[in-house]
């Protein structure tokens, strides 16, 4: 099992989760994704479309900052 | 697959700014899960030609020429304030500075998250244009009854 980071805070839509989803097409079953975004559309956005594509979202947290950190496995 | 969402865009223009809304809602909804099929016509075959630049491809000396007009994605003009051609590079620069996606990595990022590009035969068979002429990720030729066919329980937007 193989953990990446993609950090996006800089990024604004769509690529915010258009990265969020070519990132995860690229991973194998079980590999975990450390997506480290932005408060506001990217924070809500981002976990919601991963968990109704169904990928499992571990956890949210804050970073410092605006900075969040999602994590997402495959 | 038949309750996946789905978004069915017919790229009329070929306008730097126009295609920039088509790839941002095309990418925008292939990332959160639709099916995405762009039905490129008139204009908006421009975005897909192989030749981005200017170049003379036509069947004729008629078409040729206006093969040389129309261009490709790298010279597609502003709807507004294209400035001979001086607008959409001030646009590109405006939005790399601000981190925004330029046009070209939308399409790059369209083609990643696989969205369905078509031809529109009715106007490529105007313009003296084949399938070769357009770039390999054109998935097929269709006209109207075949996009209906394609677009048919999803939304459709014509930009």
């Amino acid at each position: 099992m193989a953990t990446k980071v993609l950090d996006i805070t800089k990024e604004h839509c769509p690529m915010t989760f258009v990265k969020t989803k070519i990132e995860l097409s690229k991973l194998q079953e079980g590999d975990i994704l450390e997506v480290l975004l932005a408060e506001g559309e990217p924070l809500d956005n981002v976990p919601r479309n991963a968990r109704e594509q169904g990928y499992n979202v571990l956890s949210v947290e804050h970073v410092e900052g605006t900075t969040h950190k999602v994590t997402i496995q495959k | 697959m038949s309750n996946q969402k789905k978004l069915s865009i017919i790229a009329f223009s070929g306008d730097f700014d126009k295609l920039t809304a088509v790839f941002t809602l095309a990418t925008g909804a292939a990332a959160v899960g639709y099916e995405v099929n762009i039905f490129f016509t008139f204009w908006g075959l421009d975005a897909i030609k192989r030749k981005q630049g200017r170049s003379f491809i036509g069947s004729n000396w008629l078409t040729n020429t206006f093969g040389f007009m129309m261009g490709g994605l790298k010279v597609a003009p502003n709807s507004r304030f294209n400035f001979w051609g001086i607008g959409p590079k001030i646009f590109r620069k405006l939005m790399k500075k601000n981190n925004v996606a330029t046009l070209e990595e939308l399409v790059d990022a369209a083609k990643a998250l696989d969205v369905n590009f078509y031809a529109c035969e009715m106007a490529m068979h105007v313009l003296g244009l084949t399938k070769d002429d357009f770039i390999p990720e054109v998935k097929d030729v269709l006209g109207v009854a075949s996009f209906l066919n394609l677009s048919e329980e999803g939304q459709t937007l014509f930009i």
